[in-house]
């Protein structure tokens, strides 16, 4: 498999194609967070929006556009966490962006198993100019669960 | 045709890149690779010649200070200026700033009665247009909140030309500033400039060009054009980075006030005011890169040498087969007039949106060819939008830039849509 293949394997094809959890959700929550986050190089951008019930994260979903991978790498996302327990989310995010620095090696540790599908995001790593795509949704995420912690409406 | 062997001018076209390929580089517009004349002058100039410019009463600030003036020399013979008219910036974009921030220094009252010539403020009107590079816009826009001048844009239509039917309107009797480019940096299309002088010249407005697109692959003559500012980059015209230049009128420079202040650019400051120097001397504050600017020199010789008449000749036989041949392929839009009874309007760019497939993907599959062009807005945002688009991939051309790069552009391009699924 070439390095180009690698980084746009089928799972990465098929989920920005899908793009899971597009399309912001009414949440009727008592802790909402959202973050808007701008790629400056290409002008890509995305609104995501969570939702925290107690130690869970009842909703995530985002609207944007971007390209392949960053599009991808939002729905993996989606997949990830949402209904999952927040530690556990927040060490899947840590996961993903140790994975995003690995410079094409995946991690070799438990961690792979926090990550799923995310793995497949492994190749982005030998294309440092390409980290900034897949982190896109994924910096979002983490500064939405910030914004969510604050609200207590 | 350019001489056969000139690619060998360029160390760096020699190496390979991703997976051992040979490089095809089509990002000239971005930024140019360099000859070994450029490399070697400011190699030679630290190796031999360094020393404070305008400063030292030794032998070595001597020469640097000739080697200093004679590259501005031979810019301003690249561009057709008098050797006083050329002021090195760090870049273009600092060029067009020095102009846009002279301009609202004289508004605040900085220069005295010289400057007053410059002064703007609410009712005036600065006109730009839909085509501008950030660089052209931004400084333009801000310069209007500053001053509460109104800022104005001439549109384009749908293959990137500027309309000209409302010029009048947009240019008229409250315009101080008509600032434009020569070349857009995302289609190509090369400006009418003499129609937007005339207007400007008509009704009393300065005329500010963009040169960075036209100055490395055109003869340019500033006073043929007769434009009163022109700013371009060194690296784009096989030039170092870090030094640009901007010309002017010499009697506008004169009079214009510095937008940065310091050591140099004076004759005499008291605790309570300061005279300065004339140009070029008043906008170069502080010490300057003098290496770069003697690279500088060195890539407006190696232009001149070569011929701005066969570099511009070569830069549309490259144009014309990379617009042609992307035109031909379906599941993309090329960017820009199409159809080669526009070739006289386009030169050196092709940029193409592909249905379906954002830029960035677009790059990669081209890198992995090992072909390296620009993705993303390319710094023209507003242009992105008016095509309906937020971004492109673009390839451009340069000297070193042969018939088979631009046919291996077209031909990966033509694998994309497959290698993402989407039907062309």
């Amino acid at each position: 498999m070439s390095s180009l293949e690698q980084m746009y394997q089928q799972v990465i094809m098929d989920h920005a194609r899908e793009g899971h959890g597009r399309g912001l959700a009414d949440l009727n929550l008592v802790q909402v967070g959202e973050s808007h986050q701008v790629n400056t190089t290409c002008g890509d951008e995305i609104r995501l929006r969570v939702g925290l019930d107690g130690d869970r994260i009842e909703s995530l979903t985002w609207e944007g556009q971007g390209c392949s991978i960053s599009q991808a790498s939002v729905s993996v996302l989606h997949d990830l966490v949402e209904g999952e327990d927040i530690t556990e989310a927040e060490a899947a995010a840590e996961a993903f962006r140790d994975l995003m620095q690995s410079r094409g090696e995946e991690l070799g540790d438990e961690r792979d198993d926090l990550l799923g599908d995310a793995t497949a995001f492994v190749g982005v790593g030998k294309y440092p100019a390409r980290i900034k795509c897949a982190m896109l949704g994924w910096a979002a995420f983490k500064d939405a669960m910030i914004q969510a912690r604050k609200d207590q409406s | 045709m350019l001489r056969p062997n000139l690619r060998d001018d360029f160390p760096l076209l020699a190496r390979t890149v991703r997976n051992g390929k040979p490089l095809v580089y089509l990002d000239s517009g971005a930024t140019a690779q360099k000859p070994r004349a450029v490399i070697d002058a400011e190699r030679e100039f630290y190796e031999l010649h360094n020393g404070a410019v305008a400063r030292g009463a030794h032998l070595l600030a001597e020469e640097a200070t000739d080697l200093f003036e004679g590259a501005r020399g031979d810019v301003a013979r690249l561009v057709g200026a008098a050797h006083n008219e050329i002021v090195w910036a760090e870049n273009a974009t600092a060029a067009l700033n020095l102009v846009a921030g002279g301009i609202g220094n004289a508004s605040a009252g900085i220069g005295g009665e010289e400057a007053a010539r410059f002064r703007i403020g609410p009712g005036d009107e600065i006109c730009v247009t839909e085509t501008e590079h950030h660089a052209n816009l931004v400084p333009w826009q801000q310069l209007a909140v500053r001053t509460g001048a109104t800022l104005r844009w001439i549109p384009v239509d749908d293959d990137g030309r500027l309309i000209l039917d409302e010029l009048d309107t947009l240019v008229n009797d409250r315009t101080r500033v008509l600032a434009f480019t020569h070349v857009s940096n995302l289609t190509g299309v090369i400006s009418p400039v003499s129609t937007l002088v005339a207007r400007a010249k008509q009704v009393g407005a300065l005329t500010v060009l963009d040169g960075c697109q036209s100055v490395p692959h055109l003869p340019v003559d500033v006073t043929a054009l007769d434009v009163d500012f022109m700013a371009f980059s060194a690296h784009k015209m096989l030039g170092p980075t870090g030094i640009g230049a901007l010309y002017g009128r010499k009697e506008l420079l004169d009079a214009l006030p510095p937008a940065v202040f310091g050591g140099g650019a004076v004759t005499v400051v008291t605790m309570e005011k300061t005279a300065w120097h004339e140009a070029p001397m008043r906008f170069e504050a502080g010490t300057q890169p003098v290496a770069q600017a003697v690279g500088m020199g060195a890539a407006a010789r190696y232009l001149m040498d070569i011929g701005m008449d066969a570099v511009e000749a070569h830069e549309r036989e490259i144009a014309a087969i990379l617009r042609g041949g992307v035109a031909e392929l379906s599941g993309m839009r090329l960017l820009g007039p199409v159809g080669d009874e526009h070739a006289r309007d386009v030169i050196a760019i092709a940029a193409v949106a592909v249905d379906g497939v954002h830029p960035h993907d677009v790059g990669q599959v081209l890198d992995d060819a090992g072909i390296a062009v620009r993705v993303g807005h390319h710094c023209a945002q507003p242009l992105h939008r008016r095509f309906g688009i937020t971004g492109s991939t673009r390839a451009s051309a340069h000297v070193y830039t042969t018939p088979d790069d631009a046919r291996a552009f077209v031909d990966a391009l033509a694998t994309v849509p497959a290698f993402f699924g989407v039907n062309a």
